[in-house]
Order: structure tokens, then sequence, then C-alpha cells
């Protein structure tokens, strides 16, 4: 840096002069606008604003002028640096858009590439069949009761009205464990369940008990030695056929949709008297029998579907599991889960359920 | 129970044009469930026609078979008035016989197209039918599976053949269960149908009997209980060459019964027709009287169809002085059958006890339609009306007289009576039942009612042994006023308590493993010592310790299974074999674990069980924890654009129990564990507060390969009732500082017997509170370390809850820690 000298004319000193300042901060507006990128400028501004840039060399010239020169020299470069900067920040801010859009553009990627690097889980379609009949019936109040797949014969059978010499209790349908006289097989149905609800807790009761159940039935299409039913109790003051009634109507409603009702034909269950078969009108003809001229291939031609067994609650079966038969009444139903998901999602061969090919079990995600 | 719908007009006035499908749904309405209609002639159309042969030459062929060219008056069914040629390929018939001729034009059953057409150098315009071309039995009017030759009097030339066939017949199968045994005849049927339709009824049981005497064949019942009926009638001069008409072999048919022999189809056609199964012996080869008795111990009989049978002393048998000749209500003996050489024919009508019946059948494996009918109950009032009427079937159709005297042995039982208030029926079903429908209802069944105030006392019919309770009248009444006529109203529970905890909580097991990426499969739980020893389970193991099976269904899977694997490893196997990678399979399940305590107990059901006795019967059911299994086989995540693939292993196993226990709120911990089916050095024991529930990590070789699993497939098996006992029921909030983080790597080398989760768990207890968290992100090998040392880097995550923490303060935590390790685990920090 220069010191003060007398000698020196400061009109004379040449980076100060005004057609210097300016040639200066031309050349330096001049490079700002040519530069074409964000490091072009970066150099720019090294050169023009830098240290060792004129503007700056001037500037650090002003110290040297006599006191009355100063301000306007000072003046003169403040403007020529204004002028620089402000340019340098348009530009900059001009190139940073540039450059933000040139780097995304080049950032582009093909969306239509798989992401399947995880394969996608699922939950079989017989536990959340089973959850949404189990939603049904907790909106409407009740609970879900359980009970062993290995059984106590006396609660598959006894309990519920089926006596030592009903042909139920043959080898032909019942897996027995083993000695046969053990009193233990692996429950037919689960109504075991009823009676366990019946024994353990004290009217009302409202339960569905969804569950596994066996039958020593050859594994095809439509039979497996293991498959899946939902029964259903009610036992309270004044139950009535008319709530059995209501009380499917709305299950088919909740599980088929606005309209699909149940209808019910005489039959007969040891553990139910009145004991009816429960048909459900058929979702996809609704009733009629056939679609666009052709028989309805869900029902068959025949307009309902055969759902599962039902009836009021044989006053045996109360007075067996210790509920006062002359106070109170109930119903039971029961259906197959399996079933009932088969044709709701016509799932043609059984099998498919229990064969654990994960391309049957995918296509029903989490929930049903 | 087919039955025909002529044979039941026969009973009941029902409106002339009733459809077949409308008696049919409405007696499906009453009960009676439809299987399915049968039409015989529903597949034939066109001219079907009497036929009779006039002329038959036989012209042999060049293939070697002759053929005959037959001249067949049809009269003018063919238009002309001129005799039908016709070539036929049989020679069961003869010049005069009268046939059946299906003419140009007709369609028999199979889309059967008949025309006139060259053949064997003839035209030959239409056919000479055979029972099987018109879909009859074989054994159709006796036709032998031949062309049928019509009897003299069926009919004439040109006349339509489908009335002579029984071709216009229609038929309901019906689905009888097993309380409405009844129906299980004609009798039953016709009875309902009348009930639909509130039509007149002519009950075939109704006739004049000749009364008992002291005439009859001599019979004694030692066991009335057991038999309280036995009515026998003989019938002598009968020719057994006598043909069965025809009307009869069409409607034992049309029941889907086999014809035999007149005597046999006489036997048949009245159990059809009023429901009391006949038996027939021939009666002379009886040895004096006949007595019925139970078994005793070690006797024997040749039933007749040929088996030599051990009795019980349950089995009720008739004998005569030669010894036992039948098994009661099942099946009779051969010695006293009858054959074609009966000429004396002894009638049995009796009544027997149901439960013996049952047992007897189920004890010998024997089903019959007279067992079927005896086990469910048949009216005991008919014997005598049955055995009447087979008397005069036989003396009609086989020219035998009625030998006088008629054997009646014991009176029916008393009809049972139950009383009901009047009111039941409605109450019980909703619907408005008032007392009069209510009475006159149960009279159309059958019943005698008689009014006391507001209750009803009902006579049960004689043919109704199901109803014994007032609901069983509840029943009656509500199937004639009509089911479809049930209200739909429903019930108002008062407020539920939703579901359980351990039902929540299952479902959130199976969404957690489902966002893991696995897939849910549900395995049948049977299983065999050879599953076991794809597990490599040494002979010893607990889990070879079974409930077994009586009767399985297979051999080779004779036991419920104590382990899920078996069934989830086969599935990833199947999955395998059909193109997957890679498979992700999870289960839950109950297995079992047999108990010791002994049978479970049968107790009566006249009352509930005591406390005691419930626990009884609980305790000796087996145990049946649920359990969860994941499998991970192959290709956990994909190799593709992004990179290559992974395959599942050890560790994927242990993270599916992480993740799974940290959505439940529980601490688990796993240590080192060496036990089959898994890899001996990558099998990890899975801990709860110190307990054990179950295994994770990589599979042994061997048992990969025995299932036929990819190479380094991972399983897991816990019992998922232990883990979910221990889940969190309510999450306390987390408290977080916002300060900002100060982080620290450190790099350990310990000798390769240390365990990362001590290092980890020492560097935690030295690092003291201001740690937030610790990570360990690389583990290192080789010779930088040295032999037999191996290098651990954690980073650790220091934080104060009400502060930025200082250099200094995050220095001295960090070496604390690494002082803490060094002390424990001998860790080195690596310069």
């Amino acid at each position: 840096m220069s010191g003060p000298n007398t000698d020196y004319d400061p009109v004379e000193v040449t980076p100060l002069k005004p057609e210097e300042v300016e040639s200066a901060r031309d050349a330096a507006l001049a490079a700002i606008a040519a530069a074409t990128d964000l490091a072009e400028l970066k150099q720019v501004r090294i050169d023009h604003t830098g240290d060792r840039s004129p503007l700056a060399l001037a500037n650090r010239e002003i110290g040297a002028l006599p006191p009355q020169a100063r301000k306007e020299a000072g003046q003169r470069i403040g403007r020529a640096r204004g002028a620089v900067a402000k340019a340098l920040g348009e530009r900059q801010a001009v190139l940073e858009v540039e450059h933000e859009e040139r780097m995304l553009a080049e950032e582009t990627v093909d969306v239509t590439l798989p992401t399947d690097r995880v394969p996608a889980g699922a939950r079989h379609p017989l536990t959340t069949g089973a959850e949404l009949i189990a939603d049904i019936f907790v909106a409407m109040g009740w609970e879900v009761a359980e009970g062993p797949v290995i059984e106590a014969e006396w609660l598959n059978f006894d309990a519920l009205n089926l006596g030592p010499d009903h042909p139920a209790r043959t080898m032909q349908d019942t897996f027995w464990t083993d000695p046969q006289d053990n009193g233990v097989v692996l429950r037919t149905h689960t109504s075991p369940v009823q009676a366990r609800t019946m024994l353990t807790r004290t009217p009302p009761i409202y339960v569905v008990c969804p569950g596994r159940v066996f039958r020593t039935d050859e594994y095809d299409a439509t039979h497996s030695p293991m498959f899946h039913q939902v029964e259903g109790l009610a036992i309270d003051e004044g139950i009535t056929m008319a709530h059995l009634k209501g009380t499917l109507d709305h299950f088919a409603t909740s599980m088929f949709g606005e309209g699909i009702s149940t209808r019910f034909r005489p039959s007969f269950f040891p553990f139910t008297e009145p004991s009816a078969e429960v048909d459900l009108l058929c979702f996809v003809c609704r009733g009629a029998g056939e679609l666009d001229g052709a028989r309805c291939r869900t029902c068959r031609g025949e307009g309902w579907i055969e759902w599962g067994g039902c009836g009021v609650v044989n006053p045996r079966v109360l007075t067996a599991c210790g509920v006062d038969a002359e106070r109170f009444t109930g119903f039971a139903f029961g259906m197959g889960i399996d079933r009932t998901l088969m044709f709701r999602h016509g799932v043609e061969d059984l099998r498919g359920f229990f064969e654990g090919d994960v391309r049957f079990t995918t296509a029903f995600g989490s929930e049903l | 129970m087919k039955t025909p719908v002529s044979w039941i007009r026969e009973y009941v006035d029902l409106p002339a044009d009733l459809t077949t499908e409308a008696l049919a749904a409405e007696l499906t309405d009453l009960g009676l469930k439809l299987e399915a209609i049968e039409k015989p002639g529903d597949q034939i159309t066109g001219p079907l026609v009497v036929g009779r042969v006039l002329t038959m030459e036989p012209e042999p062929q060049k293939n070697g078979k002759t053929i005959n060219w037959c001249t067949v008056d049809v009269a003018d069914a063919n238009g002309t008035g001129e005799p039908q040629g016709i070539v036929c390929g049989a020679h069961n018939f003869a010049p005069g016989d009268l046939v059946v001729v299906v003419l140009p034009g007709g369609v028999l059953p199979g889309n059967f197209a008949i025309s006139a057409r060259k053949t064997y150098g003839h035209v030959s315009a239409g056919m000479i039918c055979s029972a099987a071309e018109l879909g009859l039995g074989e054994d159709a009017l006796s036709s032998g599976g031949g062309i049928i030759v019509l009897p003299e009097d069926a009919g004439k030339p040109g006349e339509s053949a489908f009335g002579v066939l029984g071709l216009d017949e229609e038929v309901i199968e019906f689905e009888i269960n097993p309380d409405r045994a009844y129906a299980l005849s004609l009798r039953g049927v016709a009875r309902e149908a009348a009930l639909a339709y509130d039509a007149s009824y002519t009950d075939p049981t109704q006739r004049d009997v000749p009364p008992a005497d002291d005439q009859g064949y001599p019979v004694v019942v030692d066991d009335p209980a057991g038999c309280p009926v036995f009515v026998a009638r003989t019938v002598s001069g009968f020719d057994p060459a006598a043909p069965t008409p025809d009307w009869m072999v069409q409607r034992i048919q049309l029941a889907g019964m086999r014809p035999i022999s007149l005597a046999v189809d006489v036997t048949n056609y009245v159990m059809l027709e009023t429901g009391r199964p006949i038996h027939g012996y021939d009666a002379d080869k009886l040895q004096g009287p006949i007595r019925v008795r139970r078994a005793r111990e070690g006797e024997r009989l040749t039933t007749l169809d040929g088996t030599d049978r051990a009795l019980s002393t349950e089995d009720l048998v008739v004998t005569d002085d030669s010894g036992i000749i039948g098994l009661g209500g099942v099946m009779g003996g051969e010695a006293t059958e009858m054959s074609e050489t009966t000429t004396r024919v002894l009638v049995e009508a009796a009544h027997w006890d149901a439960v013996a019946m049952f047992r007897t059948g189920k004890r010998h494996k024997i089903s019959s339609e007279a067992g079927k009918r005896n086990e469910r109950g048949v009216d005991p009032t008919i014997c005598e009306a049955a055995a009447d009427r087979v008397v005069e079937l036989l003396t009609t159709y086989g020219g035998g007289t009625a030998e006088p005297g008629v054997t009646v042995v014991g009176t029916p039982p008393e009809r049972t009576t139950i009383t009901i208030e009047a009111d039941l029926p409605a109450r019980v079903t909703g619907m408005e039942i008032d007392p009069a429908t209510t009475i006159r209802h149960l009279r159309a069944v059958g019943c005698e009612v008689a009014e006391d105030g507001t209750k009803l006392t009902a006579t049960v019919p004689p043919w109704r042994p199901d109803l014994v309770d007032p609901f069983d009248l509840v029943e009656e009444v509500a199937r004639v006023v009509g089911y479809r006529n049930v209200p739909s109203v429903l019930p108002t529970p008062g407020a539920g308590r939703g579901l359980t905890r351990e039902q929540r909580l299952r479902r959130r097991v199976g969404r957690t493993l489902a966002g893991a990426g696995c897939v849910e499969v549900v395995s049948f739980p049977f299983v065999g010592d050879a599953a076991f020893d794809q597990l490599g389970l040494p002979t010893d193991d607990p889990l070879r310790n079974t409930v077994r099976l009586a009767n399985p269904l297979s051999n080779e899977e004779p036991a419920y299974t104590t382990t899920l694997l078996p069934g989830l490893l086969k599935a990833a196997a199947r999955n395998v074999g059909r193109g997957a990678s890679g498979v992700a399979l999870f289960e839950t399940g109950t297995v079992a674990f047999p108990s010791d305590r002994g049978a479970a107990p049968i107790y009566g059901v006249d009352r509930r069980p005591t406390e005691e006795e419930l626990a009884a019967l609980l305790d000796a059911l087996p145990a049946q924890p649920l359990h969860l299994a994941v499998v991970l086989a192959g290709e956990r995540e994909r190799a593709g654009w992004w990179g290559e693939g992974r395959e599942a292993g050890w560790a994927d196993a242990i993270a599916v129990v992480r993740r799974l226990a940290s959505d439940l709120g529980v601490a688990v911990t796993v240590e080192a564990d060496a036990r089959m089916p898994w890899h001996p050095g990558r099998c990890a024991r899975v801990l709860v507060e110190g307990t054990e529930i179950g295994r994770a990590g990589e599979l042994h070789p061997k048992v990969c390969a025995s299932f036929g699993l990819p190479k380094r497939s991972a399983a897991v098996e816990l019992d998922l009732d232990a883990l979910l006992r221990h889940a969190v029921d309510v999450v306390p909030a987390p408290e977080f500082s916002t300060y900002p983080v100060a982080k620290e790597d450190v790099a350990l080398v310990v000798d390769d017997s240390v365990r990362a989760a001590d290092v980890e768990a020492a560097l935690r207890e030295g690092a003291g509170e201001l740690l937030e968290s610790i990570r360990l992100f690389d583990v290192y090998t080789g010779e930088q370390v040295g032999q037999g040392r191996t290098s651990l880097a954690f980073a650790l995550r220091f934080r104060a809850p009400d502060r930025t923490l200082t250099e200094d303060e995050t220095a001295a935590a960090r070496e604390a820690a690494v002082a803490r390790a060094a002390e424990l685990t001998g860790a080195q920090q690596r310069s």
C-alpha cells in the first residue's frame, strides 16, 4: 500500500481517472454477461472483484489522495463496484436457476422401472375372512369365543345332544385320538365352543366362534379333512327364530351386499329344535338363477346357495350346559368359512386354501 | 328316497296340473329336501312306438356278424300303414314279438338322432330299441340288456311306447333327515304331499286284516324290548318262476332298487309302500318254531350276503331249531333264504328296537334298505297290514294261497304324549301362531290333541317316534305354518367387550409378518415319523412325543403335530418347485403335546357337570399352545436394475423375530444354541425375561436338502402364546431430547470368542446416561487385527436432555465406554 505522497498530483493518479474506472467497470460487466455457467462466473468474480482486480486496486489508491479529492473518487469507485456486484448477483441467480434445471433434467429416471426389491407379504384369506366375520358380529355387540381343536368327546357330542348312538360318532366321520376310548377327538365342528361358553358364562350370551374343524373326508376340490367353520350362539330371555333370521340376514348383507337375504328350510340337527338349513340369495344373479341368458355358475341356476345350518338351541343342550332352559332360549348357527369364501371370491378348488402357493394368498392382500 | 310322482298321486288327490317341480319345492319347504328330479323320458323325442315283428331274416355278413333284416308292423305310425323295414343286430326276439321302435325323426338319449339310412344292403328306417338305448336300467322289463320284448298286453302296434316303458314317469329324489324316517316310504311322502296341498289322503296301510289266531306259524319272542311286535304269515303253493309284473318292476326301479324275483320284489315293494321292512323265509327250510332273542357269546351266522359273522350279545337274532337263521331287522341268514325253488314263503313283519338296529348295523358294517328304516324308527302299528299286503301280492302274482293262521306276538308300544303351553310355538318361532292354528297343524301331522286351559297335550302318531320333546312339536307347527313366514328381527345385545387382548394381538402378529414380506399359509397338522426324520430330530427328541390318531387318513401321518415346521417347509418347497426364486412364509397354528392324565370322562347330560367334573374333563385334553413359524428360503431381496439380489440367511430369521417383538413391545434376547433342525453354528435361542420361547436361525444343510429347499434357508418357530403374554398393553410415550447430537465411532478389537452383544452391553454400561443409542456398523477380521481377533465398529450417539454437550463431556463418556468394554471383554481400541 502506498503512503501519503505530497508530491503527488491527485488529478493525475491514473487508476482513479473517471475513464479508467468506467473502463474497468465495463470490462467487468461484459465479463459477467459473458459468463455461461457458475464456474465461469466464479472466475469473473475473482478477476473483477478480487483483491488484484482493477477496481480493487483503484480503490486502494483513494487513501493516497488529498482529503478534498477523496470523496469524489470514493463515490466514483463505489458506484462502479456497486454496479459490478449487482450484475454479479443477478447473473449468479440466473445461472443458478439454469444449473438446477440442467441438473434435474440430467437426473431424470424411468419411473416405470420395477421397484419390487422386497416381495410383498400377505395374510391368508381364511384368517382375514374369519376376522371380517368377527368384525361384523363385534359391531353388533357380540364377542368372539374360542376353544381347542383337540376336544373332549363329551363337549363335541354329548353336551350337544349327539348321544352315544348318533351316527356322527362313528369312525366314518370323526378323527379319534388314540386309544379311541380316550374320550378325546379332533373337533368335528365349532359347536363345542358353544358348550364351553355356556358352561363358563352366564346369559345373556352373544358369541361367534370361528375355527378349524376336522372330518375324515378324503381331500378333493370340495372336501378336506380340515376346514373352517364359524358358529354363532345367542342365549337370552325371549330369543326366537325371528332373531336368528334377523341376525343371518344382517350377516348375509354385511358379507355379500345390500339386498342379499336368507331363507330357511326345515332340517335336523340334534343340538337345535326347530332346525333349519339356511340358504343365501345368490349374490351374483340375485335369485334369478341365470345371468345374461346363461345359467348362473355361482348358484348353479338355483338362485340360492346352501350356506349352513341353524336353529333354536335344543333345551336339552341348555340343561347339559347349565343354562336355565325355563328362563332362557337361544339360537345357534354354523357355516363353513372356506365355503363362504369360495363362493364370495370364486375359488374353484378348496385345495387352493391349503397348498400354500404364494400366488394364491398374495392376491388377497392383508385384509378381505 | 326316490319317489315316482304317479305313485304319490295314488294316495293323494293332488291338483292335476301340479308340476313335479312345484310339488318338490312344497315338500322341501316341509322338510323333505329335494335332491334331484328325474324324468327318464325327457331325453327322448319324436315317434317311439309299439311294433310287432312280422318277419326276421338272418343275414350273415363278411365281418362275421349276423344281422337281422326285419319287417315290423307299426300300423299308421309311419304314415303309410306299410310294414317298416329295419336292420337289427340283436337276436333276443322273434317274429310275433311286441317291441319298441323308434321311427326316423326320433331322438334318443345322448342326442342320438334317428333317420332312415342305408346299411348292410338295406334301407333301415328306424331302430328296434334296447333298454340301454332308451337310457333305462338293464333290468327294464326283464330285457336282460337286449332288445325290449313287451308283454302281449302292453299295447297295440303304432301306439306310443312312452307310457308302456314308464318314460312318462317323473321321480323326485329326497334327502330324508334322520328324524323323518316315516318319509322313507310312499305312505309318508304322500302324507306330506297331502299336508302341503290340504288334499285328501288314503293311507295304504289302512286295510282290513284277518285277526290274529293261534293257527299261524309258531313264534316266541324272548326279548320283547328288542322286538315288541312280530307278525308271521305263510303263503304256500307259490310259483317261484312267476315273473314280477312290469308295473312293479318299473316302480322298484324308479325307486332306485333292483328287481330280483317276485318274492323278493314284493317284500321290497311293500317296504317302499309302507316303510315297514319285510323279511321272507323259505318256510320249507325252517325247522320248528321261530324264536327271537339276543345272541349268545361265541355264536356266528352266515348272512345272505355270504359273510360269516361273529355275533355280539347285543345283537337280536331270529332262530329256529337249527340255530340262528337271521340277524333280526338287519339281514337274513343264508340257510333260510328264499330261492328259485321256494314254493312256501313265511312272511315276517316285525318291529325292532331302533337303537339295537343301529348298533348291530354299525357293528357288522351292514347298510341295507331295511336297516336304514329300522334304525331310524318305523311305525310299530302297521306290521299286520304290511304282512297282509305282502300276502296279497304274492298270491295275486305268484299263484299261491294264503295259509290260514295269523301269528301276532306282542303289542305296539304306547304312544308318546307331549304337553306344551299353547303359545309355545309363537314364543319360540317369533311368528304369530294362535292356539287354534297350533292345534290344527298338530292334528294335520297326525297328532291327537287335547286342550286343558292354556295347555295342549298331543298324542303323537305312531309313525313319528322322533316327536318326544315340546320343542319337537314347535318344529312341526312351524314347518306347516312355513319357515318362510319367520320374521327378520335383529336381537339387541348389550354393549360387547370387543375383541380380547389375545385376539387383537394375534391380528397384529399377522400384520407385522405380512409387513415383513411374509405370506401366511394354512397347513394340515398331521405328521409322521418321516417328517421328524426330515427335520433330523434325534430319536428321543420331545417333539416326537405326539398325540396320535386312532383313525388317521394316512398311516404315514398318524399324529397331530408338535411343530409347524414340517407343513411350512413343505409349502415353501412346493413354491420353489413351482418356480419361485425366493419365498417367505409364516403360519400360526396350534400344536399338541400329549396329556398324561388319562381318558377324558363322558358325563350324563341331564345336568351341568360340576366344576370338579369340568376341570377333570379339560385336564385330560392335550396342551395345545399356539405356535408361530416362519421360513425364509432363497432370494429374500430380488436382483434388479438396482443391483444384486440377496439370499435369505440366519440373520433374516432373527430379524423377523426382533421386528415382531419390537411391534409387540417385548424385549427379546437371543443366545447361541445348537439344535435340529437348525445349523449348529447358526441357531439362536429366543428368550423373553430369561425364558425360552423358541428358536431362529439357518436350517441345517441336511434339512434344506431333505425338504428340497435352497441352501441356507432359515426358519423360526416360537411359542406365540408365551410371546403374547409379554406384549405391552399400554405403550408409555417416549421422551427424547432436541439438543444437538454428538456422534462418536469406536472400533474395538476382541477375541473371536467374544460376542458382539456383550461388547455392546459393556459399552452401553460404561457410556452412562448420556448415551442415546449404540449401533454396531462394521465387523472386520483379517491381517490388520491379527489371527483369532475381530474388530467391531460401533457408532455411539450422545445427547443430554437439557443442554448441548461439550466436546469434553462427549469424549469422557466415550472413553468411559471403551474402558468398560476393555475391562469386561478385553476389547482394545483399534488404532
